[in-house]
């Protein structure tokens, strides 16, 4: 019985792991050999100069090129909002709040972490359409709100990581810059980031990942199929998730489809980039940042 | 220097302050604009009667069906095959592949949703048609089989977080009493990592839950009433993303709030769930 039992389970655990490993397989090669032989620069910038459309000289209109840089924009925007704030309530997390008080932030930042991401999409859509009708006629759902939106949806997890980073220093290390003289701030700035940046670093390039991939949200938020360049953060934009989907279901020949294979190994690249960032940054930026001189 | 101090540290205040207005004022937003649902009794009506905008009625009772259906369907799937390769990763597999397998698993929790979707387009929707012969292969079957694949990642990591807090000499005891490798996984740590399995469940299925791609991409978005796995279904997050062009006044486009309203809520119950199972005292069994 217990033979038995005993092949079953290995055998069960062995399948287990090369049906996913099989899948991951099957979906990334599938992209790739669909994909790969269009991926060229006429693709990314169409029949424009490739000089011409990275100075922003000429529009790109047959390309991915305004696409990968709505995208780059909303991250870049998405980050700056989410950064500064995702990282102060962090360290008040782990170094000012105790208690009970801990306990009811804790619970709404899980909360919040887990609220889906079309919801706020939803949310910043409809804050669009109420400063479009109580506050100005001239706002509509464009780069801003997508990326006022985007920033809430981090929020959580830059809170998280900044926290559980800092609060898993060693007391020993916490306590000697104090027992020095050190004020609490200083402390905080001189000591305890310095040592948490690996952490609280790998926190910042998940949420950046976050932001290149979400679609939920910024297709309620702005994202259209055909604008260019954004112009402005108060216009609308192209993003290269948003790309993918609206080629998924309103390809209308082969070659448009085949971009969308290429669209997707693109931002797969992208993605892929920034979670190996996040391995190197835990091993090595704190050797970097600390040890170098 | 004093005031300075002073200042840095109230900004570290308002931020958490900040975050904690957003979270609440997500759902007020959602109240407040679904306000005229709720007047006489409508908002329970909603939850039960099906979607027929000609006749005027948007219950959105289908895609409660199609959320809990497709999300359902997809732990079935995602459960097992976490628990196996969990298994895999702390207790069967060789060093060097476990390596790789959960490497490979850190690495999926980065792979776009929408990609996918879009792959299960292309690729997976045609081998279902085939098989089944019927429909377009665009239904809840195929939703739920790339859901389970979504959701995995979540469930293993958190899984062998726990199964490596198993503590050591409980694993030697097992060992020296004779046990095979299938009893230890069994009867030492299954038992004893119960609750970081249930948290992994209940994660997956708020993560399964608030996703909307997959869904929208590959489930069909059909408004009926789903009778069949077969059958083509849509989801409150898919109903949401889908029916935003429409009129803001109207009450088709206020039934998008009750989806919200709905979705919000279940997101508390779970973060609410997680957090009771883990804050009990550990008892042993």
């Amino acid at each position: 019985m217990d033979r038995v039992l005993e092949k079953v389970g290995t055998g069960f655990s062995w399948i287990c792991a090369m049906v996913l490993l099989g899948t991951v397989f099957c979906i990334v090669g599938y992209l790739l050999i669909n994909g790969i032989s269009t991926i060229n620069i006429k693709l990314i910038f169409g029949e424009t100069d490739p000089m011409n459309a990275l100075l922003f000289r000429k529009q790109v209109f047959d390309g991915l090129f305004p696409a990968i840089i709505g995208t780059f924009a909303l991250v870049a925007l998405s980050v700056s909002f989410a950064v500064p704030i995702g990282l102060a309530a962090g360290i008040y997390m782990a170094e000012y709040c105790r208690g009970s008080l801990k306990k009811v932030f804790s619970l709404f930042f899980d909360v919040l972490a887990g609220i889906p991401s079309i919801v706020v999409g939803l949310f910043g859509f409809s804050v669009a359409i109420f400063l479009h009708k109580y506050f100005s006629s001239k706002v509509y759902p464009c780069l801003f709100i997508s990326a006022l939106s985007l920033a809430f949806l981090v929020l959580p997890y830059l809170i998280r990581t900044t926290q559980i980073s800092l609060e898993n220093l060693s007391e020993g290390i916490r306590r000697t810059a104090p027992a020095l003289g050190a004020t609490k701030l200083q402390n905080i700035f001189y000591v305890l980031i310095p040592r948490s940046l690996s952490g609280i670093a790998s926190g910042v390039i998940l949420s950046i990942g976050r932001c290149a991939e979400d679609t939920a949200v910024i297709m309620l938020t702005g994202v259209v199929v055909t604008s260019g360049v954004p112009k402005s953060v108060f216009s609308n934009y192209e993003a290269l998730p948003f790309y993918i989907y609206y080629i998924s279901s309103q390809y209308s020949d082969k070659q448009e489809l085949l971009s969308g294979y290429a669209a997707a190994i693109i931002l797969l690249i992208i993605c892929g980039l920034l979670f190996m960032t996040t391995f190197f940054v835990k091993h090595r930026l704190t050797y970097h940042a600390l040890y170098r001189p | 220097m004093k005031l300075i101090d002073r200042f840095v540290e109230k900004f570290f205040w308002v931020a958490a302050v900040l975050s904690l207005a957003v979270t609440i004022l997500i759902f007020a937003f959602m109240v407040i604009l679904g306000l005229p649902l709720f007047k006489g009794g409508q908002f329970f009506d909603l939850l039960s009667k099906p979607w027929l905008p000609d006749h005027s009625t948007f219950g959105i009772y289908p895609m409660i069906v199609g959320t809990l259906s497709i999300s359902s369907l997809g732990l079935c799937f995602a459960f097992p095959l976490s628990l196996g390769c969990s298994a895999f990763i702390s207790v069967f597999g060789p060093k060097r592949l476990s390596k790789i397998l959960k490497k490979t698993v850190q690495l999926m929790t980065g792979i776009p949703t929408v990609i996918y979707g879009f792959v299960g387009i292309f690729l997976l929707v045609p081998i279902i048609r085939e098989i089944f012969k019927s429909g377009s292969g665009m239904c809840i079957l195929s939703a739920s089989l790339l859901l389970s694949i979504l959701v995995c990642p979540t469930m293993i990591l958190i899984f062998t977080d726990s199964f490596d807090q198993v503590p050591k000499p409980f694993l030697d005891a097992a060992d020296a009493l004779g046990g095979n490798k299938v009893q230890k996984v069994l009867y030492v740590i299954l038992p004893y990592s119960w609750r970081g399995v249930l948290t992994g469940l209940i994660l997956s299925l708020g993560r399964a839950m608030g996703d909307t791609m997959i869904a929208l991409m590959v489930a069909g978005n059909a408004v009926a009433l789903p009778h069949s796995v077969l059958d083509s279904a849509r989801t409150l997050t898919a109903h949401i993303a889908l029916v935003i062009a429409a009129d803001f006044e109207s009450l088709e486009f206020k039934t998008l709030f009750a989806c919200g309203i709905i979705l919000y809520l279940f997101t508390t119950v779970i973060a609410l769930s997680v957090r009771s199972i883990n804050s009990k005292p550990w008892r042993r069994k």
